[in-house]
């Protein structure tokens, strides 16, 4: 019997806004323990919630670019139960009437596009985090990230193999990032993800027995956890064992889910209207103001650069990861004209120079402008490409200009053809017995006579024209 | 509706309430009278009728994401039962 | 008389003209608190020190000229009203000994305006009662008849204006809390519009139905107290930016012309015959005022005490899961683990009434019952706020008894919660519609308890409110007594 998983997954990502998403208590990262704190994410008697704007913004933001439905009207529930990371009782979150509903997302899998249904997104606020004594019986309860705003993403379960939940994940990962709304640092916990999977006999409509993952914290561990977790069912319905529904942790360690070992049953939550909050009413306005300020997506991004500048994919891909990566080299295209050549540089020396020097592109000593020059000094003949690499390393030094450095060091490449035949006669003349070689035959020897021309020149001879000359002497001795 | 012992149960855990044996008796019959006083509004058609949340017809309360001074992890803890360092403290769940 | 028999509107000309200072009117206070506080039992916390401080600050400020609507007028606070550095308990020993770090938006008011803070009143547990019988601290007694109950659940806060213990108070009403007690103890109270006083500070009971409202010994004065506290919190989403009237401009202005409907729902059997005699005598005191008297039909009032049961416990319980012993108040030491703790904690902490309230609540909000009783309730919730704002097209304000009988005896409900429940029938309509309403009094019993009056108005039309009580309290010249302590 061969079986189909099928698999949906909910993303909760942490939107970067400078406040908590119902108080003005900062979101900054790696406060001490209960410093980032009100009376009301505190939970204090008396206290009442009012919403972040921006809060709103960013989700309508998200929602429009993975093309959901804006619920004009819509509103907040609360979410009841008891934890000690849950200072209220309760989380407020959305429920009946969440911000946005029905939309997609395209993901590129082999070769092509799969459409990955979105059911809903809505907002919510975090909990604070619990942490456990190894030795004593006693937990410790940070609210730091009480109250830290919370965009959950559901999808459709449409994915059919843990290629596909990773695909899915790293595309709403690249546009939140994108959208400049969430960090998505998954080791910090700023963008979590849960799956729910279940198995069905090919070609079945209907939804097997589901089990929910959690606690997979990176892209690999969450296919890591798939592939087991697809094994592991199929093993037990192969056996002829039914799959329980049940809640399963990813065991980074072990490679393995285990189930939840609390008791808790389906939590009755106890669903309703918040009556401390008033319903959020979104005009066509305010649609119109969040959609300008949108930028072009990562996917469409990819698409175009391959469509207009004639570069692979590949090196689209590496390219449109990040805005600031394919702003860069947009501007350098600009100056240059030259895309496959500016994308070269960047994806090599460019990327290579701000990961061993961990920077970020926004600080790279070489600009747009300055690298463009320098790949117009190659394409004129100036410099070589050799000694370009040179130069590079000099610009990326002391962020000077080509010109300059090219000027102090004189490695402009020597093209005089004038000047390259005085030199390689010299070179002949000094070597006579290699003379004889090449003459007898070995063809090999030519390379070293080009060596040497290089050498003599300290580099700066164009090749192609040290090629010419060479042959034409070379044949006329 | 009658409410029975075992739901009373469940609701109390729901709750997290302890009630006494004595407690539980006494608390089925007075909450079955009143839900039973409840059960008038059956009587009353709510077809097409939209549930009433909120005394007013307010909408979209936002405050601008400006950071507000936070009250310190002194004050925080100040009316705390039982803390340890900067963080309070609570008996484990048993698993 | 006695500086602490009179009101603010007569100490602030005293204050004025130099007749007087606030240090010497919180003495008479203070002295009035030490004679008769063991016998009321009005207080939870009483505030001595701070008073006086306050009050020299405030004899500053007069002396400066440099005046405020309440400077150096001792005013109580139902301790319901979170005030920082000053134990706030709810009635209830899970708050014991809760300081909360910050005040209520309406004490800051308060506090600019000068006030001088005498203590923080009892109430009935989480505001849950009609009688101030839940307490954790013990019971108040009616001054008027001390085997008698005071109402509830801002009980303290009635008693210690009738008993000259402060000069006016702040109160919460839910279902009637505040209107309720104001007419068992023969004072003002009026519950503002839903969303026209801030709840920021407030410890909530239920949500969509609390407010915060003043009681005090005349109109005059509750007008005043609106003036000081009313008005849009951005700290409260459900406060409203509507602006505020100065609601003594209203006062002992005639109701020439005036529409009075009058709900045929709210006369019905069960009422004390002599509450319906004193109300009936208002309602011609009414019409030679130049009032037009109408029936008027609120066809779902007999709903009111269970659509109320539904949403005020619901909201409550879901309120009061914050109450867990993790961050603050009680925490039993007993607990084993986790859930124990929780269990035990709460179970503790809280008094019998609250637990019901919770239980009913939870149960209400649970998988399987939300759509029939929460849902449900609601529904008719809707169909209630309709009721009225059909009323209002035909009159000007409504006119009914405050409640259906004087003060009962301590003890004498404590046995039968629904019977309880059924004592806040005429005012919990007007909390669920969000309307405002004010009670007055309107005469005594045979006995010599107080009965009182009620008007409700249209939403945000408080000042109506304000123009009747004062214009019926000028004319119906109600017999001023005190009672005998």
């Amino acid at each position: 019997m061969e079986y189909e998983p099928v698999i949906g997954l909910e993303v909760h990502a942490q939107l970067l806004t400078k406040t908590k998403i119902f108080c003005g208590c900062s979101t900054k990262f790696g406060a001490a323990p209960n410093s980032n704190t009100c009376p009301i994410c505190l939970g204090m008697p008396g206290v009442l919630p009012v919403m972040n704007k921006k809060v709103v913004e960013y989700t309508i933001k998200m929602a429009m670019a993975i093309h959901c439905r804006i619920n004009r009207e819509n509103s907040f529930a609360r979410k009841n139960y008891f934890y000690p990371d849950l200072p209220k009782g309760y989380q407020i979150s959305q429920y009946a009437y969440p911000l946005a509903e029905g939309g997609y997302v395209d993901v590129e899998i082999n070769g092509g596009k799969k459409r990955i249904g979105i059911t809903r997104i809505h907002m919510e606020e975090d909990a604070g985090k619990l942490i456990h004594d190894e030795n004593q019986p006693s937990s410790y309860v940070d609210l730091n990230r009480a109250g830290v705003p919370l965009i959950e993403i559901v999808s459709e379960p449409d994915m059919r193999s843990s290629e596909e939940g990773v695909g899915y994940l790293r595309r709403l990962h690249e546009i939140l990032v994108y959208l400049e709304i969430c960090d998505g640092n998954m080791e910090e916990g700023s963008f979590r993800c849960d799956a729910n999977i279940s198995l069905r006999p090919k070609g079945e409509e209907e939804f097997g027995i589901r089990t929910e993952l959690k606690n997979m914290n990176s892209f690999r561990n969450v296919q890591r956890a798939l592939e087991y977790e697809i094994k592991r069912q199929q093993y037990v319905l192969e056996s002829g064992g039914k799959v329980i529904q049940e809640t399963r942790l990813w065991d980074d360690s072990q490679g393995v889910t285990h189930p939840m070992r609390s008791k808790e049953e389906a939590h009755d939550y106890r669903y309703f209207p918040d009556p401390d909050l008033v319903p959020l009413v979104i005009s066509e306005e305010w649609i119109e103001e969040v959609r300008k300020t949108i930028p072009e997506l990562p996917l469409s991004k990819r698409e175009r650069f391959v469509e207009e500048y004639d570069i692979p994919p590949y090196d689209a891909g590496v390219l449109a990861a990040s805005r600031d990566i394919a702003d860069f080299y947009e501007e350098t295209v600009k100056h240059s004209g030259k895309p496959k050549i500016a994308s070269n540089w960047i994806m090599g020396d460019i990327l290579g120079h701000l990961k061993e020097d961990k920077k970020d592109i926004k600080d790279s000593p070489v600009t747009p402008e300055a690298l463009a020059k320098m790949i117009n000094l190659i394409e004129d003949g100036t410099i070589s490409g050799k000694i370009a690499k040179e130069v590079f390393e000099e610009m990326w030094k002391t962020g000077k200009q080509p010109k300059e450095i090219i000027e102090e060091k004189g490695l402009v490449q020597i093209t005089d053809t004038g000047a390259l035949e005085t030199a390689i006669g010299k070179i002949l003349e000094a070597n006579p017995a290699q003379l004889e070689q090449y003459k007898q035959g070995k063809e090999k020897v030519f390379g070293y006579f080009v060596g040497q021309v290089m050498k003599a020149t300290k580099g700066k001879a164009n090749p192609k024209l040290v090629n010419e000359i060479l042959r034409k002497k070379l044949s006329e001795s | 509706m009658k409410i029975t012992r075992e739901e009373v149960d469940y609701v109390s855990h729901l709750a997290r309430l302890n009630l006494r044996e004595e407690e539980k008796g006494k608390f089925t019959s007075q909450l079955n009278d009143i839900l039973l006083y409840m059960e008038m509004l059956n009587k009353v058609d709510t077809s097409d009728v939209k549930p009433m949340t909120h005394a007013i017809s307010l909408s979209n309360a936002f405050r601008d994401d400006v950071v507000k001074e936070s009250i310190g992890n002194e004050m925080a803890l100040a009316n705390a039962p039982d803390d340890m360092g900067d963080y309070f403290r609570v008996p484990k769940v048993i698993e | 008389m006695e500086l602490n028999q009179l009101t603010i509107h007569e100490l602030r000309k005293k204050l004025k003209e130099g007749e007087t200072t606030s240090v010497e009117i919180t003495e008479s206070v203070f002295n009035r608190i030490g004679a008769v506080e063991d016998k009321i039992h009005s207080f939870i916390t009483i505030m001595k020190d701070s008073a006086f401080e306050e009050a020299q600050k405030a004899d500053r400020a007069i002396q400066e000229g440099n005046t405020g609507l309440l400077t150096g007028i001792p005013i109580a606070l139902k301790d319901i009203m979170c005030t920082r550095g000053v134990r706030t308990t709810c009635g209830s020993h899970i708050l014991e000994n809760f300081i909360p770090p910050y005040d209520s938006t309406v004490v800051k008011k308060l506090r600019k305006a000068g006030a001088v803070f005498v203590g923080k009143t009892n109430m009935d547990e989480f505001a849950m009662g009609s009688s101030t019988e839940t307490s954790y601290f013990g019971i108040t007694r009616n001054p008027w008849d001390l085997e008698r109950i005071p109402g509830g659940s801002s009980g303290g806060s009635a008693t210690a204006v009738v008993a000259d213990q402060c000069i006016a108070s702040l109160g919460s009403d839910t279902g009637g809390s505040i209107r309720q007690p104001a007419a068992l103890c023969g004072v003002v109270g009026m519950k503002p519009t839903y969303g026209r006083v801030s709840r920021f500070g407030l410890v909530a009971f239920a949500s969509s139905l609390d407010q915060i409202g003043p009681l005090s010994k005349d109109v005059e004065d509750c007008a005043i107290m609106m003036n000081a506290i009313a008005g849009y919190d951005p700290n409260d989403s459900t406060s409203v930016p509507a602006d505020v009237p100065d609601y003594t401009k209203y006062v002992s202005r005639g109701i020439e012309g005036w529409t009075i409907g009058i709900p045929k729902e709210y006369f019905i059997e069960g009422i004390d015959p002599e509450v319906l005699a004193a109300v009936e005598v208002a309602i011609k005191q009414v019409e030679k005022m130049g009032g037009k008297t109408v029936e008027i039909s609120l066809p779902h009032t007999e709903y009111c005490v269970a659509v109320y049961y539904v949403i005020a416990p619901s909201e409550a319980s879901s309120n009061l899961a914050r109450y867990d012993g993790v961050r603050y108040g009680f925490r039993s030491k007993e607990g084993r683990d986790l859930l124990e703790m929780y269990k035990m904690s709460r179970a503790a902490g809280f008094g019998d009434e609250v637990k019901r309230r919770i239980m009913i609540g939870t149960h209400s909000l649970s998988s399987g019952y939300y759509d029939a009783y929460y849902k449900k309730a609601s529904q008719v919730r809707a169909l209630m706020r309709d009721d009225f704002d059909e009323a209002f097209k035909t009159c000007d304000v409504i006119l009914t008894p405050a409640t259906p009988t004087p003060a009962f005896h301590v003890g004498e409900k404590m046995d039968d919660p629904l019977q309880m429940y059924l004592c806040d029938m005429f005012t919990l309509s007007a909390n669920l519609a969000g309307i405002p309403g004010i009670s007055v009094p309107c005469g005594y019993t045979k006995g010599g308890l107080p009965i009182g009056l009620q008007f409700l108005a249209k939403h945000f039309e408080e000042e109506k409110l304000i123009q009747i009580a004062s214009a019926y309290e000028k004319n119906s010249k109600i017999e001023k007594r005190r009672p005998e302590l």
